[in-house]
């Protein structure tokens, strides 16, 4: 293993923030040496997550009964923080990838590559090359979507369109796809196929967004050329832990501004949920509240000052380094902000015409059965967990900071629900946490360690896992719902 | 650890079903009564609104107008998607509400119009986009819409202004997913929201008079704090409601004034925090006929009753569905009947007057159901429409859960709404749809599914008798003919008697027939000891058709006795059958009362023989009336045989060998086998033997077929065919020849072929496994699999009805089928737990992994117990089998030295 990436390599530079690499391309001699981070995330420190572990054996049996691959994996290690949702979690993704289902087991995981593909999680594909190969798939396919069969190379389009602009499918895309031919898709596969995309495109961004560490011992030994699977810059794993930590300890200088800070959320919470009671908000104000968080939701990412290059810059880095594009067509294809779009004017998404509980569940558990029980816990499970406890308060109703993170996640995808005043978004996410949200959602493999740490600097990371798992669920509903959405209007 | 089938349980089942079913005739809607009408005033009699008499009939005589309703089948163009439909009163209006659509229609004879369109001002608001309306029936001015951002608005009709929007109730956090008014008091409005909150507004006030929590709370544990702020308003607003009751009905209101006049639990209006924990509201209903009773639906699967007195807690609860439940309806006459229905696709009836909610009816829909409305004047019947994917409404009738009683095709998208045009009129429905059109449906122009299926039914029972239904119509047309030939069944026909208390004018009829067993028929006795009694393996194929014989003539069974000596005479060697004992049984069978169905025919055993060539077809006719002649003619000698195959060329070679030693034409036969057949099939080499029988190979069956069998078959034909007209001479005879002659048991086998299938078709598929399994090699490759495997099948089924589960274990061990044979794999999972730690041991059932001890040691022999292990029920000590039994013969007392008395039995 060529972890000291020495040599300026494409897989070493994949491993490097842009702004380092820009001042590698000035520098090529530089050599960037990766120190080996420790424990299953490079944002959370390693014994935060152990010693939940060790005592906590429910988690190792649900391994055993659940796992894919029969190990404790880091994404599994860093949920078990949470271990009630770790259930539901281990459940529905074991039972799209093992159980019955109309799609044979080397193309799920092949499902899988594919949509980790489009936001470069090399964690999560070569987890699945692994598995891929194991469950009999051919090693051919591997080499790229050129070499896989027609049928698969198909859903690429929806694979794009879900992962960055869920929005734009259409009932002409499922149509494309179940048209009888050759290579055509029947619905439950086309079910299946869909729910597994979601599902990785929403898990890419909590590999990200918690900064799973690689594997430790990864048995890649097909040929299969190891990436390096962190892309976590140096630049972010220089400031260590340890520093971060002292902040916890309360011996850092930001010590006042962070409790202060959490202070106003709690008093912001607090003011919200009394003003409900006696002062409504017109309803024109309640709708261009909702505009008006869609278009902030546009400067937020490149109102961060340490990452804010051109977008032109961005995607170009990534088409050159990223060994992964095999896998994907189109590369350059990302996230656009829903709100930007200007001339189509497509309309919002209306939630309650469309709610996962009363039709996403009734159309996919009807193709794909069963499926829709588990993942009907599953969002259930992450939207209604709380511990009743705010970094260092305890007894508080978290309910409107989640429903405050999983509309806003929504939001950005166009999804409107009209019995919510976006205003509360604007209150209780913070600048730094929208940054945080919108790059986990809509540009995972852009998240840095920094962002991680900027915000809600007082919490347990516990609870920023929590977070990391809502944005994930809310992220495969949004998904969710537009698939389905487009497959129920290609039905009718 | 939900598979824990056993085979057993599964037929304990099957044992279960109902020896004879007379309740399959069902009513159906007759397409005649669309057209009759009720009068208003016919169901006013039952229907008793509240409790003060003089009230109601003032109520209902203005709201029924005394008038009575046209019109036809019809559909207008709606601008948008509509989500809910609500009728006036009058039956002549109807109010469509969606996201962007909130208009009155009238219903006139040949068209909808629109009347009135409420979506008024240029930027229309949040509060227009409707989730649920519901129009007074009392009131024709007021109505209510539940807005989709989580406020419920009331409108006056009366307002002399454009915009007829009355007052707007801010008070729910999420969307409102229902409004529902009081049945019969005039300002009293209830509303269910996602945030998990019931409000009761009382609308003469600007805020709810109580709110009610979904969440899952136990009795009287609710989390109702009560505010010191606002609890003196919200008493002195019940004071009001109390009051505004008083007026209406007396006698409740006193009841009621005394609920509210002493405040022992605390009253208010829960503060936000649990907002989130509790479930989403889907559907609130008064009920109709109890005053203060309402009843919620919830997400998770909950229905509760409440009183809304008592907004601390509710009545009542019960989990009606698995997931959400998304509707309910009281039943107008019914007062204890709720229907919910949920997105599990069921509509369940409920009678709450019991003490537990007790589900009546249970219909299966194909989609989640959305909506449920009873139809009026029809006691069974309600309608429904899903939220998804299935665009019909259908009706049915709640005692025929599988079909529709009607069906409404003519949405093209989901219907959202759907209501009965007149509380009293079963005829009018009326629909909404996202696909922008409202329509009316006429009962009469509805689809009825059962027209177009046949219902018939047949079963069997315990006992041998066997019942079958069908549609009158059917069975009249061939009433002249008996449905069945055995001669000691006859058929019972009955026919199922008009209700007279039914409300619909037609029935659909069906005859039954049932065919019973003859009492001293014996019922299925023969079976049981049959199947306990006759061996199946484990001896040589002599013995153990002997043995089988014996037990068929013990059992008076002549006719199979017969058969199974027959089987041993052809299949195993000479000179061990008596040929006494051959002649009585022979006679024996002659005489036997069973009649003998079939005759084999040459003609018809000709083509049978599939793999044979035209030529020898045709020299398979030519012999078999030369072979008929001569039976008449008494006598088939070797002789006659070697003459007539001698004349054919092509089977010339072999005839020589027949006249040779009989060892000489066994060991030939493999050599011809290999030149002739190199493309064979079935390599008979790669069979094993399932008994050693040396001289009887199973021989190349298609060259002696080609050669032999149209002869052979022809002379049993006859043998077959003359057994009932004595003739026993002949069969004796033909029985000699056929040992004299000594031909390859091969020779007979298409004859044993057809045996079994006779004995199949007989309806003794006993015999046809029994023999199947013991001839084992020698027949199998000349019936197809999926015959031998149907039969497999049937008797184990019937073995396993029988509770042989012994005997049907062994069936399907020695069955070759694969089929067949992983039987008796599937389910054999035995889940145990640990004796210490008391969880299931999940890898080996002998060790825990938890406590790392072994779970099941042997008292006997101190060592872990890995197969079968046997424990006594009173000490629960146990271990090998061999080693309990062994002990027990010695020993009564427990060999752990517990001191109990053990026994084993």
């Amino acid at each position: 293993m060529n972890r000291g990436g020495s040599s300026p390599s494409a897989a070493a530079n994949y491993l490097l923030c842009t702004n380092c690499r820009k001042v590698l391309r000035k520098d090529k001699r530089i050599r960037v040496s990766q120190p080996l981070t420790r424990g299953p995330s490079a944002f959370i420190p390693e014994k935060e997550v152990v010693q939940a572990n060790t005592v906590d054996e429910r988690t190792n049996f649900l391994v055993e009964e659940y796992s894919t691959s029969g190990r404790l994996d880091n994404i599994t290690q860093v949920m078990s923080l949470h271990t009630q949702y770790l259930e539901s979690f281990l459940r529905s993704q074991f039972y799209m990838l093992r159980m019955d289902g109309p799609l044979p087991l080397p193309y799920r995981h092949y499902i899988a590559i594919m949509a980790a593909a489009r936001h470069q999680c090399s964690y999560l594909i070569n987890m699945h090359v692994d598995e891929f190969l194991k469950t009999g798939g051919i090693a051919e396919w591997l080499n790229g979507l050129e070499y896989v069969p027609q049928r698969l190379k198909n859903l690429n389009e929806i694979n794009k369109l879900l992962a960055h602009r869920p929005w734009l499918i259409t009932k002409e895309h499922i149509q494309k796809l179940v048209k009888t031919g050759e290579n055509n898709w029947s619905l439950p596969e086309l079910v299946h196929a869909v729910v597994l995309l979601a599902h990785y495109h929403a898990l890419a961004s909590f590999v990200f967004g918690s900064g799973i560490n690689p594997e430790r011992d990864p048995e890649i030994s097909n040929g299969f050329t190891l990436i390096s699977v962190n892309n976590f810059c140096v630049c972010d794993l220089a400031n260590d832990n340890n520093i971060e930590n002292a902040s916890l300890s309360g011996s850092n200088f930001g010590i006042v501004d962070s409790l202060s800070e959490l202070e106003a959320l709690m008093e912001r919470m607090k003011r919200l949920q009394e003003e409900r009671e006696d002062e409504e908000a017109s309803q024109e104000e309640m709708s261009t509240r909702f505009e008006k968080e869609k278009k902030e939701s546009l400067f937020v990412v490149s109102g961060d000052t340490f990452h804010s290059f051109p977008h032109s810059d961005f995607e170009d880095d990534m088409i050159i380094t990223s060994d992964v594009s095999r896998y994907i067509e189109d590369p350059g294809f990302g996230y656009e902000d829903f709100a930007r779009r200007g001339e189509e004017h497509l309309p919002t998404f209306r939630a309650q015409d469309y709610t996962w509980e009363n039709h996403g569940f009734s159309l996919v558990n009807r193709l794909y059965s069963d499926i829709g029980h588990l993942l009907d816990e599953k969002f259930r499970m992450v939207y209604n967990l709380t511990y009743n406890t705010m970094a260092t308060h305890e007894d508080v109703d978290t309910t409107m900071l989640r429903r405050a993170l999983f509309n806003y996640v929504h939001c950005m995808f166009g999804i409107r629900y009209d019995d919510y005043d976006y205003g509360e978004v604007n209150q209780l996410l913070e600048r730094s946490l929208k940054v945080y949200i919108k790059t986990v959602t809509c540009y995972p493999e852009r998240t840095t360690k920094r962002m991680y740490d900027s915000y809600w600097r007082q919490f347990k990371h516990s609870e920023k896992v929590h977070v990391n798992l809502l944005l994930m669920e809310a992220r495969m509903q949004a998904e969710l719902l537009y698939a389905l959405r487009a497959i129920t209007r290609h039905l009718t | 650890m939900g598979k824990k089938r056993t085979t057993s349980g599964e037929g304990r089942e099957r044992q279960r079903l109902p020896a004879r079913r007379f309740r399959i005739a069902a009513p159906r809607a007759d397409s005649a009564d669309g057209g009759s009408f009720f009068f208003p005033l016919l169901g006013l009699t039952d229907r008793g609104f509240s409790d003060c008499p003089d009230l109601k009939m003032s109520r209902v005589t203005t709201a029924l107008g005394g008038s009575v309703l046209t019109g036809r089948t019809m559909h207008c163009h709606l601008d948008a998607p509509a989500n809910a439909i609500s009728v006036c009163r009058d039956a002549a209006q109807v109010v469509v509400a969606g996201r962007s659509i909130f208009k009155i229609y009238a219903i006139e004879e040949e068209q909808f119009v629109e009347k009135l369109n409420l979506r008024v001002g240029r930027k229309p608001s949040l509060n227009l986009s409707c989730a649920d309306v519901v129009w007074h029936q009392m009131d024709e001015n007021l109505l209510a819409t539940a807005a989709t951002n989580g406020v419920v608005v009331t409108w006056n009709l009366g307002r002399p202004s454009r915009n007829k929007q009355d007052q707007l109730f801010t008070e729910h956090k999420r969307t409102v997913n229902k409004v529902c008014f009081h049945p019969t008091e005039a300002h009293v409005l209830l509303s269910g929201s996602q945030d998990g909150f019931m409000k009761c507004f009382d609308l003469r006030r600007k805020d709810s008079v109580s709110t009610f929590s979904g969440e899952a709370t136990e009795a009287g544990q609710g989390r109702w704090a009560s505010l010191p702020v606002a609890q003196r308003c919200i008493l002195r607003i019940h004071h009001s409601f109390a009051h505004g009751l008083m007026r209406d009905a007396e006698s409740r209101a006193n009841e009621a004034q005394e609920s509210w006049g002493c405040p022992d639990y605390p009253l208010g209006l829960c503060s936000g925090p649990q907002a989130g924990q509790s479930e989403s509201v889907r559907d609130v209903q008064f009920s109709i006929r109890d005053y203060f009773t309402f009843a919620s639906t919830f997400e998770n699967g909950n229905v509760q009753l409440w009183d809304i007195r008592r907004p601390d807690r509710c009545e009542r609860m019960f989990t009606a569905h698995n997931g959400p439940v998304f509707c309910c309806d009281w039943h107008p006459e019914d007062r204890g009947w709720l229907a919910t229905g949920g997105r599990d696709k069921m509509v369940k009836v409920w009678d709450m007057t019991t003490h537990r909610a007790k589900e009546m009816h249970c219909v299966q829909t194909i989609a989640s159901v959305a909506r449920v409305k009873w139809r009026p004047e029809c006691r069974h019947h309600l309608a429904t429409c899903s939220m998804m994917v299935d665009h019909n409404i259908y009706v049915w009738d709640v005692r025929r859960p599988f079909v529709p009683a009607a069906m409404f095709e003519e949405h093209r998208d989901v219907t959202t709404g759907i209501a009965w045009r007149h509380p009293h009129d079963p005829s009018f429905l009326l629909s909404g749809s996202k696909d922008s059109s409202l329509c009316q449906h006429l009962f009469r122009d509805a689809s009825q599914p059962v027209e177009r299926a046949n219902p018939e039914g047949l079963c069997y029972g315990l006992f041998g008798d066997l019942a079958f239904a069908a549609k009158e119509s059917l069975v009249a047309a061939e009433s002249g003919r008996k449905p069945y030939t055995g001669d000691r069944r006859h058929p019972i026909f009955f026919k199922r008697k008009l209700d007279p208390a039914e409300p619909f004018a037609g029935l659909a009829s069906s005859a039954l027939s049932v065919f019973e067993t003859e009492p001293g028929g014996g019922g299925m006795r023969w079976f049981v000891d049959t199947a306990e009694r006759y061996a199946l393996a484990g001896r040589p194929l002599a013995e153990l058709c002997d043995h089988n014989a014996k037990v068929a003539r013990e059992l008076g069974r002549n006719q199979v006795a017969q058969t199974w000596t027959m089987l041993r005479i052809i299949y195993c060697s000479p000179g061990l059958v008596p040929t006494a004992n051959l002649n009585h049984s022979v006679g024996k069978g002659g005489s036997c009362g069973l009649p003998l169905m079939n005759s084999f025919n040459l003609k018809d055993m000709a083509p049978g023989l599939g793999s044979e060539t035209r030529l020898d077809r045709s020299k398979g006719d030519t012999r078999s009336d030369t072979v008929l002649l001569d039976s008449s003619a008494t006598l088939i000698t070797n002789e006659d045989n070697e003459e007539t195959e001698g004349s054919d060329v092509p089977a010339d070679y072999l005839l020589g060998d027949v006249e040779g030693e009989e060892d000489e034409l066994y060991l030939l036969d493999p050599e011809h086998t290999h030149p002739e057949e190199p493309e064979c099939v079935l390599p008979q080499e790669a069979f094993p033997l399932r008994h050693e029988i040396v001289d009887t190979p199973p021989g190349p069956e298609h060259l002696q077929d080609k050669a032999d069998s149209p002869h052979v078959s022809g002379s049993e034909a006859d043998v077959a065919s003359l057994a009932p007209v004595d003739s026993s001479f002949s069969l004796l005879s033909v029985s000699h020849a056929l040992y004299d002659s000594r031909l390859p048991p091969d020779f007979f086998s298409v004859l044993v072929r057809d045996m079994l299938h006779f004995y199949a078709e007989q309806g003794d598929v006993q015999m046809a496994v029994s023999v199947l399994i013991i001839l084992g090699e020698r027949v199998r490759k000349d019936i197809d699999e999926q015959t031998q495997e149907h039969w497999y099948t049937s008797y184990i089924d019937l073995l396993q009805r029988f509770r042989l589960w012994n005997v049907s274990n062994e069936v399907v061990k020695l069955s070759t089928s694969r089929a067949v044979s992983c039987l008796n794999q599937a389910s054999t999972t035995l889940h145990v737990n640990c004796s210490h730690c008391k969880r299931p041991m999940s890898n080996r059932g002998w060790v825990c992994d938890r406590c790392h001890r072994c779970a099941s040691m042997c008292a006997v022999c101190h060592h872990v117990v890995k197969g079968l292990f046997v424990w006594c029920q009173g000490c629960s000590h146990g271990g090998h089998l061999q080693h309990i039994m062994k002990w027990l013969e010695g020993s009564s007392h427990c060999p752990a030295g517990c001191g109990h008395l053990c026994e084993y039995s």
